[in-house]
C-alpha cells in the first residue's frame, strides 16, 4: 500500500504538495516513486521560472524509464532541492521530506481548491 | 491474448511487477531492477526466460539448411557447442539474433527472441533448402542463472560436472531432478547457465534454484535489469540495437559472420558492403553532461543531427549514463565527441571503448 500522508495535497499526476503560506513544497508521491523503481537522475528547473499549473518543469529518470514533472499549482520557482543532483535516490528512500524537488511562490491561491486530500488521492489509486 | 510462462503465478507470488513484452506477461522487477542488477553482478540472479523461441531443425542435412540460413559457422564448432549469430535478409540487416545448439550435424536447435519467434519461424520455413524447421517453443521453458555464484549453485543440484561445460558449450543432464539442456551461455556478461526444460519442470526446477541458492543470496530478477547489464556489456537488443535495416557489420558483429564459408542468406551484400566500406557504426557513448542517453535520443554534431541513441540508461555497475548508438564511421573512433540531444538540449558525449563495464 502507498503511503499517503494526510497533511498534503495532490494532483493525478502524483505530485504531491505541502502549503506553507503563499508557498508550496512539491515533489512525487510513494506511489509514483514506486512505479518508477530507481530513480537516477533528475533534471531540476531554474529558480525564478515561473510555472503553470499543470505545466512540466523537470524530469525524473529511472533507471529504465523517463518521467516528466507537472506542477501541481501556478507561480514562480524559489527554491530548488540540489541534493538531488548528488542523491537522486532521495525520491525513493525519503520522498516526502529530503526528496521534495521544488518551492513555488504561488500566483493563484485560489488553485489550492483544485488539489486532492489525501482521502480522494488514496481513491484515486483504488481505482487505478 | 497476452501469453504467460509456466512460472507466472510464481512471479506473481514474489511480488514481481509485471509488464506485456512482446505479447507475454512477464517481470519487469521483484524488488528493484538496481538491487537486482548487483545480484548479478555480485552473486547470483534467476530470470525466466522462457518467452524465447526454440526452433529444430533434425534429419541428415540440418547442419547445411542451418548454415546457409545463419551468418556463423556450424562447422567450425564441435557437437555440443552453440555460437551466437545472425538471422540476415538479402541485404545484410538483421531479421533476428539467435544462438545455435549444434547437437549433431543432424540435429540443430535455434534460440530465437520472443518478439520475433513467429516471424523467424516463417522466416525460415521459406528459406531453408533441405530440413524443414519445426517449432519446438511451446515444449522449453528456460531459465537464466547468471553470475559469479551461478557456477556454484548450479552445480550443488546436479550430478552432470558443469566445470566441463565451457563457455558456448553445452550439455543434457538433471537439474534438482529436471531434466535439463545445461548451457553455459548468457546476456549479462557474467558467467552463467541457461536451463532448458519442458515447461511442467519449469515451476520445481525455479523453487530449487531459489531455495539453493539462499546461501549464495540469490535474487530473482526481471527484464529491467536484464536490459542495464546486457547495455553495460554493449551486447545488442534486437529492436533497438539492430534491426532490418542495420547490418551486422555496421553493428559491430563481424565476428558473428563467416564470409569465407559457403552460401547464407545476406552474405553477397556483406561482401559488398566490406569492400565498398562501412558508413556507420554501432559505438558506446558516454554523457560528459548531465543526462542519461535513451532509446531514439538523435546524436548531433556541431548541430546536424548525424545518429541515433539506439539504448541507453544510467549503468548500475558502471554508475555513469551510458550508451550505444549509430554514427558515422569517421565519428566512430574512440574519443571522437558529440552531443546528444535530450528534451531539447545538446549534451556532450564521447565514444569510449566497450564493454562499458571493465573486469578485474
Amino acid at each position: 500500500m502507498s503511503n499517503i500522508p494526510e497533511n498534503l495535497k495532490y494532483t493525478s499526476d502524483h505530485e504531491w504538495a505541502r502549503i506553507e503560506g503563499n508557498k508550496a513544497v512539491v515533489g512525487i508521491t510513494d506511489h509514483a516513486q514506486n512505479t518508477l523503481g530507481d530513480v537516477v537522475y533528475v533534471e531540476l528547473p531554474k529558480v525564478g521560472r515561473k510555472v503553470a499549473k499543470g505545466e512540466a518543469f523537470g524530469t525524473v529518470e529511472s533507471v529504465k524509464a523517463v518521467s516528466e514533472l507537472f506542477s501541481p499549482l501556478s507561480g514562480t520557482i524559489t527554491k530548488i532541492n540540489e541534493e538531488l543532483t548528488g542523491e537522486p535516490e532521495l525520491l525513493n528512500t525519503d520522498t516526502y521530506s529530503d526528496g521534495w524537488i521544488i518551492e513555488i511562490e504561488l500566483s493563484d491561491t485560489k488553485e489550492l481548491a483544485e488539489l486532492l486530500d489525501a482521502a480522494a488521492y488514496a481513491k484515486l489509486l483504488q481505482n487505478g | 491474448m497476452t501469453r504467460r510462462t509456466p512460472l507466472n503465478e510464481a512471479h506473481r507470488a514474489l511480488g514481481a511487477r509485471m509488464v506485456d513484452f512482446a505479447g507475454w506477461d512477464m517481470p519487469v522487477q521483484y524488488s528493484s531492477v538496481i538491487a537486482e542488477h548487483e545480484a548479478v553482478r555480485n552473486s547470483v540472479g534467476l530470470f525466466d526466460v522462457s518467452h524465447m523461441g526454440e526452433v529444430e531443425f533434425a534429419g541428415p542435412g540440418a547442419l547445411e539448411t542451418v548454415n546457409g540460413l545463419i551468418s556463423n559457422d556450424l562447422a567450425r564448432i564441435a557437437d555440443g557447442q552453440a555460437v551466437y549469430a545472425g538471422l540476415l535478409n538479402e541485404q545484410g540487416g538483421f531479421v533476428d539474433d539467435v544462438v545455435a545448439y549444434r547437437f549433431s550435424p543432424e540435429r540443430i536447435l535455434i534460440c530465437v527472441n520472443a518478439s520475433n519467434r513467429d516471424k523467424d519461424f516463417a522466416w525460415m520455413k521459406a528459406h531453408a533448402r533441405g530440413v524443414a524447421p519445426v517449432d519446438r517453443g511451446d515444449e522449453y521453458a528456460q531459465i537464466a542463472v547468471q553470475g559469479p555464484k551461478a557456477a556454484g549453485l548450479v552445480q550443488r543440484l546436479t550430478k552432470t560436472d558443469t566445470s566441463k561445460i565451457g563457455t558456448y558449450r553445452f550439455a543434457e543432464g538433471e537439474v534438482a531432478g529436471v531434466r535439463c539442456i545445461i548451457s553455459r551461455t548468457g546476456y549479462t556478461g557474467e558467467d552463467g547457465f541457461e536451463l532448458y526444460c519442458a515447461p511442467d519442470g519449469a515451476v520445481a526446477l525455479w523453487n530449487a534454484l531459489l531455495d539453493a541458492g539462499q546461501q549464495d543470496g540469490v535474487k530473482p530478477c526481471g527484464l529491467g535489469c536484464r536490459d542495464s547489464l546486457r547495455t553495460e556489456m554493449k551486447y545488442a537488443l534486437y529492436g533497438n540495437d539492430i534491426d532490418d535495416t542495420h547490418t551486422a557489420l555496421e553493428a559491430g558483429l563481424g565476428w558473428i559472420v563467416k564470409l569465407d564459408k559457403a552460401a547464407f542468406i545476406g552474405k553477397d551484400a556483406l561482401v559488398a558492403q566490406k569492400a565498398a566500406g562501412v558508413k556507420r557504426k554501432l559505438v558506446g557513448l558516454e554523457l560528459t553532461g548531465a543526462g542519461i542517453p535513451r532509446h531514439g535520443y538523435p546524436i548531433l554534431k556541431e548541430g546536424v543531427r548525424v545518429g541515433e541513441v539506439t539504448s541507453g540508461t544510467m549503468g548500475p555497475s558502471v554508475k555513469k549514463p551510458i550508451g550505444i548508438g549509430y554514427v558515422p564511421t569517421e565519428l566512430a573512433a574512440e574519443g571522437s565527441t558529440f552531443d546528444v540531444e535530450i528534451r531539447g538540449r545538446a549534451v556532450p558525449a564521447v565514444v569510449v571503448k566497450t564493454p562499458f563495464l571493465k573486469k578485474p
